[in-house]
Formats: C-alpha cells, sequence, structure tokens
C-alpha cells in the first residue's frame, strides 16, 4: 500500500515538476518585466515557445557529430532524474531511498558535463569559452555545495534527502545559525548552477558575457525545445531543494504515518509547494531587477563567499555547545 | 585449495619473469601473447581465489639469500591488488599485439615488469619483497627510455630513475628497521616494533613506496615518465604499479607496523593526500599532452585513495570500527576503479598516438567521426574520471565523502576541521576533475580536427580494440556492482582494518550503515534509461523527426586557408585556451602561472602570441634545491682531485684515528 502511494506520489510529482519548470522560468519573466514598467510575455510563454520549437526542424552543423545531437537528451534525462529525487509536496516518494544529495549533485554534474561535450563538440569559439566557463564556476561552486552537504549530514546524520527533510519537518533540529548560513551558501550555489543573474544573464546574447547561452548557441528546433525544458527544470529542482530543506512547512508525511488522510495531506502540500515556489519565483525576479550581471572573473569570488559561509555553517556546529552529545552519525558509525 | 592456487600463479609469475621474456627477446609478439595467456590465467585464478574467501596461503621456494628459503604467500589483501596486476597486465599485453609498425626495442622488459609486480604481492619475507620492489622499478624503467633517442625521454628517465632508486633506499630501510628478529614477514608480525621505530616507518613508507605510488611531494617522475613510455606500458605503470606501491605501503604501515598506533598516525596520509589530490587535478587541467594529463590525474587519484586510507588508520587507531572498513573499502574500490577506467585511458592515448599521428591536444581535434569505438570507451572511461554517477568513479567518491563525514567522530575540534577541510578538498578535486575529463574529451575528441593527422585519423587495430573493450567491460561491471566488488574486497578489509563491511553491503549497492539507505547505481541507471525513453517517445510524436545539416556558423570568419582545408584551427577553442579561466582563478596561486600576452596595436601584421609559465611547487621547493645541493657538494670533492701526496696522506690518517676513536666510543657505550 504504502509503496503504491509512492509510486503514486512520484508520477504526480513528476508530472507536476514537468508541467511548472517552464511556468517558473514564465513567472520570473513576467515579474521582472512589471518591476521595470513593461507588461511582459505571458506566464505560459515558455510553454509555447517550447511547443513552437518542437515544430521546427533542427538545423545541425555539420562539422558536429552524434554526440551534439544526444547531449541534449542526455542532459534532460539526468536533470529528470534529478527531479525525481527531490520532494516538492510530499515526503516518502518511490524515490526516497535513492534520493541521496551527493548522487543528486553528481546527476546535476552528468547533466552539465554533457552540455559542455556539446559546446566543445561544435568547434566554434563561442561554444568553447561557454564549455570553459561552465565547468570552470562548477569547480568553485561544487566545494560550496558539498559544504552544504556536509552541514545538514552532520545535522541529521545522513545525506539521504527524503530522511533530511523528514528530521527538519519534524522540527527537533530546531532554528540554528549554520542553518542560515547553509541556506545563503545555497542560494548563492543553486543561482550559478541555474545560470541567474548575476553569474550570468539568460536573457543575453551578447557574446563576451554569454557562459550558458554560448555553450548552446549552436542549437535549434526539438533539441534547443529540450534544452530550454532542462535549464527550466534545473531552477524548478534547485527552487524545490532549497524550499524543501529550509521551509519544509506544510509538506505531506510518509504514505506510512499520514495514514487515511494521505490524500488531504498531498493537497494541503500542492498548494503549500505552490505557494511557496511563486513566492521564491517573484523574490528572484526582484533581486534579478535590482542586480547587474557580475564580470566573469568576479564571480569565483562571489562562490568563494559561499564556500567560506559553508565552512563556518559546518565549524560554528562544532563549536556550538553539546553538539557532540546529539550527533545523531553516531549511531550509525560508532 | 588455496595453496594450489598460491603454486599456479606463482607458475604464471615465473612464466612472466623467465619464459615470456625469453620468447621476447627474438619474436616480441609471441611473448606479448604468452604474456597475456600468463595474466588472463592468473585473472581467473584470482578470482577463483577471491570467491573463495581469499584464505591465507603460503609456499616457501628454494631460492634467495644464501642459507635461507624465500617464502611466498597470498592473502586477501594481495589477492586483490593481483586481481588488480593480472586484468590490467592482460590488457595491456593484448594491447602490445599492435606495434603499429614501431616494435617496442626493449620488449622482454614487458612480461619481467608484470612478473616483478606478481613478486612484490606474493613476496611475504623482506627479500623478495625488496627484490620484487627493485626488479619492478628497474624493468619499468627499461620500458620509459624505450625511445631513447628523444632527448626528453632521456630527461624522464634520468628523473625517474633517480626517484626509484630514493624510493628503493626507503623501503629497504624501513624493512630492515622492521626485520630485526628475521625478515620474513611472520617473525616482524610477531616482534612489532617500538612507537618510535613505526613513526620511522610509516615517513619512510610515505617517502619510498609514496614516491612510487605518485603522492606529493616525491610525484614529480609521474607525468614525464608515463609520457615518455610507450601506451600500454603506461597504462601499467599508472593502472597496476602505482597500485602496487600503494600496496606496499598498505603493508608496511597497516600490517607490519602491528595494530598498536595512535590515531594522528593517519594524518600525514590524510595531509599528502590532500596535497596529491589538488595540485594533480590542477595539473590535469593545465598540461597540453593527453599522456600528461591523465598522469596527473592519476597524482589526483592517488591523492585520493591515500585521504581513504588515512582516515581508516586514524580510525583503526580510535577504535572506530564501522567508521575504518567504510574508509578502507572506500580506498579499495578507488582503486580498482582507478586502475580500470586510467588503464582504459592510457591504452586510448597509444590508439590516439598511434591513429592520429600525436598525443598534443594542438595536434588533435573530431576523432570521434573517425575513431568510434576509442571515442565511445574514452566517454565511458572520462565520466568515471570525472566521478559522475553511475560509474566507478562516483560509488568510491561517494563512500570517500561518506567516510569523511563519519570522520567527524574522531574527535577534538581540529580534527573535525581537518573533515570540512577535506570535504571541500573532495569536491574541489572531483569538480577539477570533471573540467579536464571535459576538456580532455572536448578538445581530442569533438570539435575540428587541428592537423592534418588527425582529419586522416583511423582506428586501433583489432587487438588494441578488443584490450579497450574488455577493459570497458570491467569498468561498466565495477560501476553497476560496486557491491560485489566490496565483497571481493572483504578479505583485504579484514586484513588492514580487521574489519569488513559485509553487513552494509548487497549486490545492488552498498550504505554507510545498515539501516540507511545508501547507493544503489543501477536504480539510477533505470532511471536514467527511463526517462531516456520517455524523452524519446515524446519527441517521436511530437517533434518533427530528422535534422537539416547545415555549415557552421563562423561569425564573420572567412574561409579555411587552403593548406589547412579541414578548416581553420585558429577559430576554435584550444586546451590552452580552455584551461584559461582556471588558470587565473586557481593556477596563479597554486602553480605560480602567468601569461605573457604580445597584442600587435591594430595596423600591425605581426601575429599576437600568448606564453603561459607555470611550474609545478615541488620543482621550486625541492627539485631546485637538491641540484644546487648536488652542485655544491660536486665542488667540494673537486678539490680532493687537487691536492698533494702529502695532504692526502695526513688526510688518511686522520680519517682512520677519526674511525678508530669512533668505534672506541662506540664500545663504551
Amino acid at each position: 500500500m504504502s509503496t503504491l502511494a509512492g509510486l503514486l506520489a512520484l508520477l504526480l510529482h513528476m508530472a507536476l515538476m514537468l508541467a511548472t519548470a517552464p511556468l517558473l522560468i514564465g513567472l520570473a519573466r513576467k515579474a521582472k518585466a512589471r518591476m521595470v514598467g513593461r507588461e511582459g510575455p505571458p506566464i505560459v510563454q515558455p510553454w509555447r515557445d517550447i511547443a513552437r520549437l518542437l515544430r521546427k526542424q533542427p538545423v545541425v552543423a555539420d562539422s558536429t557529430s552524434w554526440l551534439f545531437r544526444a547531449a541534449p537528451t542526455v542532459s534532460l534525462a539526468a536533470t529528470l532524474a534529478a527531479a525525481a529525487l527531490v520532494p516538492s509536496f510530499a515526503l516518502g516518494m518511490l524515490s526516497g531511498d535513492a534520493s541521496d544529495l551527493l548522487v543528486l549533485a553528481g546527476l546535476l554534474a552528468l547533466g552539465r558535463a554533457a552540455l559542455a561535450l556539446a559546446g566543445m563538440d561544435t568547434g566554434t569559439s563561442f561554444g568553447g569559452i561557454g564549455a570553459s566557463r561552465e565547468m570552470t564556476f562548477a569547480v568553485v561552486a561544487e566545494p560550496a555545495l558539498l559544504l552544504v552537504i556536509y552541514t545538514l549530514a552532520l545535522l541529521a546524520g545522513t545525506t539521504n534527502l527524503d530522511s533530511i527533510v523528514n528530521l527538519i519537518a519534524s522540527g527537533v533540529l530546531g532554528l540554528r545559525i549554520s542553518m542560515a548560513m547553509a541556506l545563503v551558501a545555497a542560494c548563492l550555489v543553486a543561482i550559478a548552477e541555474c545560470g541567474r543573474v548575476p553569474v550570468d544573464n539568460p536573457a543575453t546574447h551578447l557574446e563576451l558575457t554569454m557562459v550558458h547561452e554560448a555553450m548552446v548557441l549552436e542549437y535549434s528546433g526539438r533539441h534547443l525545445a529540450l534544452i530550454e525544458l532542462t535549464a527550466a527544470l534545473r531552477l524548478l529542482v534547485w527552487t524545490s531543494l532549497i524550499l524543501v530543506i529550509f521551509a519544509p512547512f506544510g509538506i505531506a508525511p510518509r504514505p506510512a504515518e499520514g495514514g487515511a488522510w494521505i490524500a488531504l495531506l498531498w493537497v494541503r502540500g500542492l498548494l503549500a509547494w505552490g505557494a511557496k515556489v511563486t513566492v521564491l519565483g517573484l523574490i528572484l525576479a526582484a533581486f534579478e531587477t535590482t542586480r547587474a550581471k557580475l564580470r566573469v572573473f568576479r564571480v569565483p569570488e562571489l562562490l568563494g563567499a559561499a564556500l567560506l559561509l559553508g565552512f563556518l555553517a559546518a565549524i560554528l556546529l562544532f563549536v556550538s555547545q553539546g553538539f557532540a552529545a546529539e550527533l545523531p552519525i553516531s549511531g550509525g558509525l560508532g | 585449495m588455496s595453496a594450489t592456487l598460491l603454486q599456479g600463479l606463482v607458475l604464471v609469475m615465473t612464466l612472466q619473469l623467465v619464459a615470456a621474456p625469453i620468447v621476447a627477446v627474438r619474436m616480441p609478439r609471441w611473448g606479448f601473447l604468452a604474456s597475456f595467456f600468463a595474466c588472463a590465467t592468473g585473472a581467473i585464478i584470482q578470482l577463483i581465489y577471491l570467491f573463495i574467501g581469499a584464505p591465507h596461503a603460503e609456499l616457501v621456494v628454494p631460492f634467495g639469500l644464501a642459507g635461507q628459503a624465500t617464502v611466498l604467500s597470498i592473502d586477501g589483501l594481495s589477492g586483490l591488488f593481483m586481481l588488480l596486476v593480472m586484468l590490467a597486465g592482460s590488457a595491456a599485453s593484448l594491447a602490445l599485439l599492435d606495434d603499429h609498425g614501431h616494435p617496442i626495442p626493449t620488449a622482454p622488459a614487458v612480461p619481467v615488469f608484470i612478473g616483478a609486480m606478481m613478486l612484490c604481492l606474493l613476496a611475504a619475507d623482506a627479500f623478495a619483497l625488496v627484490v620484487g620492489f627493485e626488479a619492478m622499478s628497474v624493468s619499468s624503467f627499461v620500458l620509459v627510455i624505450s625511445q631513447h633517442r628523444d632527448p626528453h625521454v632521456r630527461a624522464a628517465g634520468r628523473l625517474y630513475i633517480g626517484m626509484a632508486v630514493w624510493s628503493g633506499l626507503c623501503l629497504i630501510a624501513a624493512v630492515a628497521l622492521l626485520a630485526p628478529h628475521g625478515a620474513s614477514f611472520a617473525a616482524m608480525r610477531a616482534a612489532p616494533p617500538s612507537r618510535m621505530v613505526g613513526w620511522v616507518v610509516l615517513v619512510l613508507a610515505l617517502l619510498g613506496p609514496g614516491s612510487k605510488a605518485g603522492l606529493v611531494p616525491l610525484h614529480v617522475w609521474l607525468p614525464p615518465a608515463h609520457a615518455a613510455a610507450p601506451a600500454p606500458v603506461s597504462a601499467l605503470m599508472s593502472g597496476a604499479m602505482t597500485k602496487v606501491a600503494l600496496y606496499v605501503l598498505i603493508r608496511l604501515v597497516f600490517d607490519l607496523v602491528g595494530p598498536g598506533h595512535a590515531m594522528w598516525w593517519g594524518l600525514p596520509l590524510i595531509g599528502l593526500g590532500i596535497a596529491s589530490a589538488l595540485l594533480g587535478a590542477l595539473r590535469a587541467n593545465m598540461e597540453g599532452d593527453i599522456k600528461t594529463v591523465l598522469a596527473c590525474s592519476t597524482i589526483e587519484n592517488v591523492g585520493l585513495v591515500a585521504i581513504g586510507l588515512g582516515i581508516a588508520l586514524a580510525a583503526r587507531g580510535a577504535d572506530l570500527a564501522a567508521l575504518s572498513s567504510l574508509a578502507a573499502g572506500a580506498a579499495l574500490l578507488h582503486t580498482m576503479a582507478h586502475g580500470g577506467f586510467k588503464t582504459l585511458l592510457f591504452l586510448a592515448s597509444g590508439a590516439i598516438q598511434y591513429g592520429a599521428g600525436s598525443r598534443a591536444f594542438n595536434a588533435l581535434g573530431g576523432l570521434i567521426k573517425r575513431m568510434p569505438i576509442t571515442a565511445g570507451v574514452m566517454l565511458l572511461a572520462g565520466a568515471s574520471l570525472a566521478g559522475l554517477p553511475p560509474t566507478p568513479g562516483f560509488a568510491s567518491e561517494w563512500m570517500l565523502f561518506q567516510s569523511v563525514l563519519g570522520a567527524v567522530r574522531l574527535g577534538g575540534l581540529a580534527l573535525q576541521v581537518i573533515s570540512v577541510v577535506l570535504a571541500a578538498t573532495l569536491a574541489l578535486a572531483t569538480a577539477l576533475a570533471a573540467a579536464a575529463a571535459v576538456r580532455l574529451i572536448g578538445v581530442a575528441l569533438l570539435g575540428r580536427p587541428r592537423s592534418q593527422g588527425a582529419a586522416e585519423a583511423h582506428e586501433a587495430g583489432p587487438p588494441l580494440r578488443w584490450a579497450m573493450l574488455l577493459s570497458a567491460l570491467g569498468v561498466v561491471l565495477v560501476g553497476l556492482f560496486p557491491g560485489v566488488m566490496l565483497w571481493f574486497a572483504g578479505p583485504a578489509m579484514a586484513v588492514i582494518v580487521h574489519g569488513t563491511m559485509l553487513d552494509r553491503i548487497g549486490y545492488l549497492g552498498f550504505a554507510t550503515t545498515t539501516d540507511a539507505p545508501g547507493y544503489a547505481p543501477l536504480f539510477i541507471l533505470l532511471v536514467l534509461a527511463l526517462a531516456v525513453v520517455a524523452i524519446w517517445s515524446v519527441l517521436r510524436k511530437w517533434a518533427v523527426p530528422g535534422h537539416r545539416a547545415a555549415p557552421l556558423w563562423d561569425c564573420g570568419f572567412g574561409a579555411p586557408p587552403p593548406w589547412q582545408p579541414y578548416g581553420d584551427t585558429l577559430a576554435q577553442y584550444s586546451a590552452t585556451s580552455f584551461a584559461q579561466p582556471l588558470r587565473r582563478v586557481l593556477g596563479t596561486t597554486l602553480l605560480g602561472a602567468s601569461d605573457v600576452v604580445d597584442m600587435p596595436r591594430p595596423g600591425d601584421t605581426r601575429p599576437a602570441t600568448i606564453i603561459v609559465h607555470m611550474a609545478d611547487p615541488v620543482d621550486a621547493w625541492l627539485l631546485a634545491p637538491l641540484a644546487r645541493a648536488r652542485q655544491f657538494i660536486s665542488r667540494l670533492t673537486d678539490r680532493l682531485h687537487f691536492i698533494t701526496v702529502r695532504q692526502a696522506l695526513t688526510m688518511m690518517v686522520l680519517l682512520l684515528v677519526g674511525l678508530l676513536m669512533f668505534i672506541a666510543a662506540v664500545e663504551q657505550l
């Protein structure tokens, strides 16, 4: 019964993630436009773009190989797999046991590597510059991300996201300064990983400032549709990840614990998740409107700040009183 | 049963040390064929041995020092490494069958090299261990200088033999300290050394076998030597020899020194591991030759193994059984994973060297179309190098991160801070390795060709192709069934940390604790496959099929010049330009990198140039002072050549008197 409910939750979750990912992009664009006094495109515009691109036959440079055509599929598949691991409205999805934070980071890295290789495969300078910068940003972002994971894993005693969220949602951890620092660090990493202002500008087509856009410049048609969907999905995965860890209120418990009212709890979880994502999307739009894009070589400094916050978050845990006594990890690794 | 298997292995070793080299003197290919069949037999014996639970077996052979027999033995630890050596040995021997018209002049050294590594692993007394280690050094040196007409190769060979002599000296000193009551390992275990002596042995093990494994600061021989040797030999050196050196280190520090040591013994290993991982991974992003890049990545991966071993040693000292077995398992799994994918990558580098005529990034590009099999296996091995799920590289790094997390339990704030630094280091090294893998594959295999050779590249011949495909199969199996690999490593863990993690592994994966969900690569592969199928079916239903080919958007560049029919190479990102952001962000501080740009003014027609300077910090801090010291000493001794007879006689008398006084003083003590 619990397995069936888990499967149902997973299917519902995947449909939800896929359907709302372009809408979140649309929401952010609309809000940004309104904040600077423009009308802006409708919120469903990214979906329309994807549908339009699917109807167009891709033009592929004749110097590219099969890898260039396969990369968008691999990248989207990796991001979809990552999306399956991050709980949105309910805990205890069928993928709960596999929802390891390190696996999540690995899957996102897989998607990134596939697109970087595709950028190199075009044989143009743009593809190369985008791939090179994307991998460089990853080099500085990854340590900060791993330190955030480290802090969470220390608090919860595991790197399993489902268990971490379960513990945080139950409230036993209380409020911690470490969590606040980890939140800021996670947000900075998310901005870099999703290629948003001030790290990268998804709307730019000025060559010297492009990172992600330069990498995928040669794509068109259904390939570009997949890439747009991947970018949108990655933003939603990061949004969901930050929400589910740092603001898990409203999330439905595991089916085994929810009992007969699980369907009702799911509806509550769905509503809460929708509201939280909307708020975070508006905050993102406001943040991007007030910021200018950083120079490429200032980005490592920004991510260095994230790394420092991650360090502080972990070390603060060690020096905070009584941590050693309640170290949950002792149960397993003693 | 295990005694029979050991006899079989000794037979294989004898074949490699005696029969195959004799055949190879006249008929290299038959020698390699013999070596291949011997290694394949050895691998099967080894699989059976590990399958029956790796019981300890011993064999006394009537060779060795005068009046003493030599003891050979096998247990779980040497058995696991033996499996790796046998697999890498068969892949390399198979690859060598295709000499591409350039036969290796020193062919008999190849089976000797494999046999010497086997002797090193089978040795159960100091004599056999030292003989095996030195034979391994000498035979690989002979192979490194096989293209000795090239001055770079000679320089690499000189550095290599210098380092090999040094590590041999350290090893001899270490076993001499351990063997006051007898040279056999059993005698050493029966009389463990005092704490002080044990500490000296640890330092010697890190400087001797550690240098052979490629640990900072004595890693400098590794990149030039790997670049100089023929590709299958580099595959053996990186995939097997560095692991044998690690085995010697483990045998000395974990086994022979005895169980009584403090927790902080793990710290030197962890420290050197951090330095190796970072320096190796960063240099792997900067070098311009495929094999040098792979060698630098070997330094990184040996560093990761050392970190795992360090945590295991510290945890064993602190009596944390679960953590020590987890960390030891991570180190062993990474050893096996790296042995597999690095062998594969070096074999592929050989295929590229012969297929495209060069190993330099600036002469490659677009090989994926003309060398599909080489490109396919390199993609697989590159993903493993980059630590992407569900490859074996990810599995071992997952375990390593979990043991770093567990290391906070070791105690004190200082160790906890070290654990945080370790977590960041691991992430940085992994991300750097991913960047290096993208650069390696992106520049060498993808894009447009950068030279005539790359434009006309051809796929490797059948032997090399099969060697690569078989290694790739091994990498896939370890990646998808890391639990089975850990089960094979169980007896090895029992030797080094006196515990296994059998309670935490299954066919599908493994976990950090018995009740926690762990890592299951097959599940990840299943989800990825499902996602790909879903995307394909959606595209089939909704999207317009097919695609239209068109020329590349060249953004204002003209047609390619007539002497470059494959396209203008300057309009494509090169390996140097790919590395530029990282060079600027990390290279300036760690490698002292600097760019000298010569940009002509508008209207000036001379070409713009950029010259990149960088150096390994060890060159400046260790090698340069050593060279100066040598110069100083040689100048001092040079004076002796010009003294008069009277001075010489006086000096001899004084020396004699001094020696007698020294002996008298020692007698008095």
